[in-house]
């Protein structure tokens, strides 16, 4: 089985990342699976870790009255939450593994106390997430348009 | 005149509708129809993947409508979505009712260029309908081409379109991923927007082509991650949907930039068009 820094490099968010910079990011984190079904966290609780899938599928959820909507999907080599890194740290949203899924977790509180304590592993952290939130939001963007519902009429 | 005589006889000219049998029809969405199509003379309709004809319901109107039908054989076959006037009719008729057929018209996907390649197939919405017969082809001729893709996202699952085929291509060798905008927990495929699916493909970008079709902001958003992932838009083919009135380059409707999309479209290498995508109200 692979060492989790070979893991966590082979992730598109980390690519590029020091052999350094990857062995203290893996020092806070271990490997975890969830069952099917399995909550990874819920909206409210606080956000101590994030999630590197490895196998499997996790839904994005929020809860509606009378309903459950599936936002988005993640999979493999996907980051699942960002919410461990700004304040208050909470979670904005369920996630739940919608299969049986391999995550890499990490612990966010270590993970933030490095980067305050290495300002170059924050900024490279940073920027990865930043790029990764930046699609997200265009895809949401994207999403909001509702682009498939409106034909030409003819 | 005798049989073989009928059969070798030439349609009438680009402008005159042929007419055509309802020889089967099937309901893929809430608004959405599949019609099989048989031409009353008996001369199959011949067409390459990617070209339209100008489909009409007598008395009601005209539309351009890509054809959707295996290019190897059978009926002719479009699959309608009921947006206004004449589409509505057109998928209100019944088996044994006749259709106007003019074309086939355009320019088709140029599979030809794409052998040895990975060949990504991007649709959205009914925008696989054009693509169908693509699919068909690049199944038929599997051993000529690279890995075969296929990224489809629509709104809803309801309103996805052969979903029994989705199920075949991927048997027969495609790799077919599907994504909706929202579902609730009882959908267990992807959900998020197609250009998400194109940061999870893995193809070669320095050979790989790409099939485009979809709604215009849907494509634009696709050739984005695209290019993220090294495709350049020389190899990116998409169809456009235009206001196509005559078929035949003819009444300028159809104009987009220098070009009329009804003769040097609907396939276009997306090289050719950003440049005036970019002009507003084009």
């Amino acid at each position: 089985m692979r060492g989790l820094d070979e893991l966590i490099a082979a992730a598109p968010t980390f690519a590029g990342l020091s052999q350094d910079q990857l062995r203290l990011i893996a020092a806070c984190a271990v490997n975890e699976r969830f069952p099917a079904g399995a909550m990874l966290f819920r909206e409210g609780e606080a956000a101590e870790h994030f999630f590197l899938i490895r196998e499997g599928m996790v839904a994005l959820e929020v809860q509606a009255p009378g309903r459950r909507l599936v936002i988005e999907t993640l999979q493999r080599g996907e980051v699942v939450g960002w919410s461990w890194l700004f304040e208050p740290y909470r979670w904005q949203f369920d996630a739940r593994a919608r299969e049986a899924t391999a995550a890499v977790v990490f612990d966010g509180a270590c993970l933030r106390a490095k980067c305050e304590a290495d300002h170059e592993l924050g900024y490279q952290l940073m920027r990865r997430f930043a790029a990764a939130m930046t699609q997200r939001l265009q895809a949401t963007r994207l999403q909001l348009l509702d682009v498939y519902g409106h034909g030409r009429p003819g | 005149m005798g049989a073989a005589a009928e059969l070798t006889r030439p349609r009438p000219g680009p402008m005159v509708p042929a007419s055509f049998t309802v020889t089967g029809k099937r309901q893929e969405t809430a608004d959405t129809w599949t019609l099989e199509l048989e031409p009353r003379d008996g001369a199959r309709l011949e067409f390459a993947p990617g070209q339209f004809t100008m489909l009409s319901a007598f008395g009601a109107g005209e539309v351009p409508i890509s054809i959707s039908g295996d290019p190897g054989g059978g009926p002719l076959v479009h699959t309608v979505r009921a947006v206004g006037l004449a589409t509505a009719a057109i998928c209100a008729a019944k088996p044994g009712e006749a259709l106007g057929v003019r074309g086939p018209f355009g320019r088709p996907w140029p599979l030809e260029e794409l052998e040895g390649a990975d060949v990504l197939v991007v649709a959205g919405g009914i925008g696989l309908a054009p693509l169908r017969p693509a699919i068909l082809a690049l199944l038929a001729g599997q051993e000529r081409y690279g890995r075969l893709r296929l990224l489809y996202g629509g709104r809803a699952p309801d309103q996805l379109l052969y979903t029994a085929e989705l199920e075949e291509w991927s048997a027969r060798g495609m790799e077919v991923a599907v994504t909706v905008d929202s579902a609730g927990p009882e959908w267990l495929g992807h959900v998020g927007v197609v250009p998400r699916l194109v940061h999870r493909a893995r193809f070669d970008p320095d050979s790989a082509g790409a099939l485009l079709c979809g709604p215009e902001v849907m494509m634009r958003f696709t050739v984005s991650a695209l290019a993220q992932a090294g495709l350049t838009s020389e190899r990116v083919r998409a169809s456009m949907e235009r206001n196509m009135q005559c078929g035949t380059a003819h009444c300028g409707h159809c104009q987009l930039g220098p070009t009329l999309v009804c003769r040097d479209g609907p396939v276009y290498a997306w090289s050719e068009l950003e440049r005036w995508l970019a002009v507003r109200e084009l």
